[in-house]
């Protein structure tokens, strides 16, 4: 619209016409209904401490944050990032595996030649399915090390006790998506790895062949095994994992912010 | 009972007895009064207040009295201020005092601050900067080790191949080296299964209430070994297990580990 305007007028005009084009979409309604106060895509935004808390306070993502933290929490050094990163790990693993999802069937005929043709045939497949694999591991190291970063930091006392339990259960089930994926590509990496894991998990006592029996969709792994983990990784364990992802970041403000200084 | 300090002690006696010479003017319009309080007041003090009223004259001397009392610097007294022409306030006191010390209350006793001040800082711009900083280097990180190192994909899965040796993934290998020394019982179920009970109500058991490390090295120490214990068996079920799942050194065999 803008070119259509400008193409009639000399230089000079066409400045002003966009200028006044600009200010006239920016008060318009429909403008200042999508963007709220504070907004940077408003008209002026200046930096005051208004300003600053209405960026957070008008942003779905960015109000998981409090207005103001505590002046320590903001240093590096002391949360290593790791509980930020591994959201945003987990996030990423998402957007790269709604991808890798278009061009996958989990059946054991059709499981590895679709990820061999992702590799060989479609635009930037094998790119998205590296960053799939190595930002999980990432997740799983970064998990880990945030586990341990808490425990050194004593922010597991009162009143983040059950904060910690959350934290460990998102731990069991980042293991978990980890494993389940695992088995996905159907090659002979992911069908013995899977094997030694299930025999494990074979040896609880009392039950142990019903727990095998339910884990594997059957005696031994199969195409029944493969639906079952990809139902699991994809939609079960990411929901279980997302809820509690909510739990746990809820409880870190309303435990008072993260742990003081030592 | 508070004990009254003695300076404070002074200045409420030196006020009630300026009250007294105050009330005691009041005391003889005061029709409003109690009526038994008129004749406590000491004689001495009613004729000097009536002569110090004969010489000021008339509503003024009450003003006048009620200002000196306020300009007095007992904070714990309180003194009632009479108006510049109401009738100043009939004495009500056992001595005809219109004010009485009733406690001395101390600072400490009312300012008892419960929320300290948290020296803070706006999250925008100062930790979401740091935290998009981050996010975009590991973002980078990924992306070009992506680009440059690729994911495994081994042949189909052969149910008639196994390959030797046959590991689990890295996070399991630990448990994996367990198998070699405890029954599969023990290695696969009860102890990872006491391990995250263990950490899981590591919170309730840890009954010491410091965060500082110099308070608590036990528990430092337990759980660095715990790491440890894990990471070791880790590194040595990745890189030092080799086929029979026998073990080798990495730099003889080879390595036979895949992510």
């Amino acid at each position: 619209m803008a070119r259509t305007i400008g193409g009639k007028g000399p230089g000079q005009g066409l400045s002003e016409r966009l200028s006044k084009l600009s200010e006239t979409v920016q008060g318009s309604q429909a403008w200042n209904s999508i963007f709220r106060p504070g907004s940077i895509f408003r008209k002026g935004y200046t930096d005051s401490p208004r300003n600053r808390s209405y960026v957070i306070m008008n942003s779905v993502l960015y109000h998981l944050h409090p207005v103001k933290v505590k002046r320590h929490a903001v240093k590096v050094s002391y949360t290593l990032c790791l509980g930020g990163l591994s959201f945003f790990l987990f996030i990423l693993l998402t957007v790269t595996g709604i991808f890798l999802m278009f061009f996958y069937r989990p059946t054991a005929a059709q499981a590895w030649t679709d990820i061999y043709s992702l590799h060989t045939s479609v635009t930037f497949g094998l790119l998205v399915r590296n960053m799939h694999r190595w930002g999980a591991h990432l997740m799983v190291l970064s998990v880990f090390l945030h586990m341990a970063r808490v425990f050194y930091h004593g922010a597991y006392k009162p009143p983040r006790e059950f904060n910690w339990v959350i934290g460990v259960i998102l731990l069991t089930l980042t293991l978990l998506l980890s494993f389940t994926g695992y088995l996905l590509p159907w090659d002979q990496l992911a069908l013995w790895a899977v094997t030694v894991g299930t025999n494990m998990m074979g040896y609880t006592p009392v039950f142990g062949d019903q727990v095998r029996f339910v884990l594997l969709g059957g005696v031994e792994i199969g195409t029944d095994t493969l639906l079952r983990w990809y139902v699991l990784h994809v939609l079960m364990l990411p929901f279980v994992l997302v809820i509690f992802l909510a739990v746990h970041f809820w409880r870190v403000r309303k435990d008072g912010g993260i742990s003081g200084p030592l | 009972m508070t004990e009254i300090p003695e300076h404070l002690r002074k200045r409420a006696e030196e006020a009630r007895a300026k009250a007294a010479a105050k009330s005691s003017d009041g005391g003889n319009e005061g029709a409003e009064g109690g009526g038994d309080d008129g004749g406590k007041i000491p004689a001495h003090l009613l004729a000097r207040s009536q002569a110090a009223r004969a010489a000021s004259g008339g509503g003024d001397a009450g003003a006048g009295d009620a200002a000196t009392a306020q300009g007095e610097p007992g904070g714990a007294v309180a003194t009632v201020p009479s108006g510049a022409t109401a009738p100043p306030p009939a004495p009500t006191g056992p001595e005809g005092h219109t004010q009485r010390l009733l406690t001395v209350v101390k600072a400490g006793s009312i300012q008892d601050v419960k929320a300290k001040p948290v020296d803070k800082v706006h999250t925008w711009p100062h930790l979401l900067v740091g935290e998009f900083v981050a996010a975009l280097a590991v973002t980078a990180f990924l992306l070009v080790f992506s680009a440059f190192v690729n994911a495994p994909l081994l042949s189909l899965a052969n149910f008639n191949l196994t390959p030797n040796p046959s590991k689990a993934p890295w996070y399991f290998l630990g448990l994996q080296e367990l198998l070699t020394m405890f029954h599969p019982m023990v290695a696969g179920v009860t102890i990872p299964g006491m391990g995250i009970f263990v950490l899981m109500f590591a919170p309730y058991m840890d009954r010491n209430p410091s965060p500082r490390p110099e308070d608590r090295k036990f528990a430092i120490s337990l759980f660095t070994l715990f790491l440890m214990f894990w990471a070791i068996l880790v590194i040595i079920g990745s890189f030092f297990r080799g086929p029979g799942f026998n073990f080798t050194f990495p730099w003889v065999d080879g390595v036979f580990f895949d992510l």
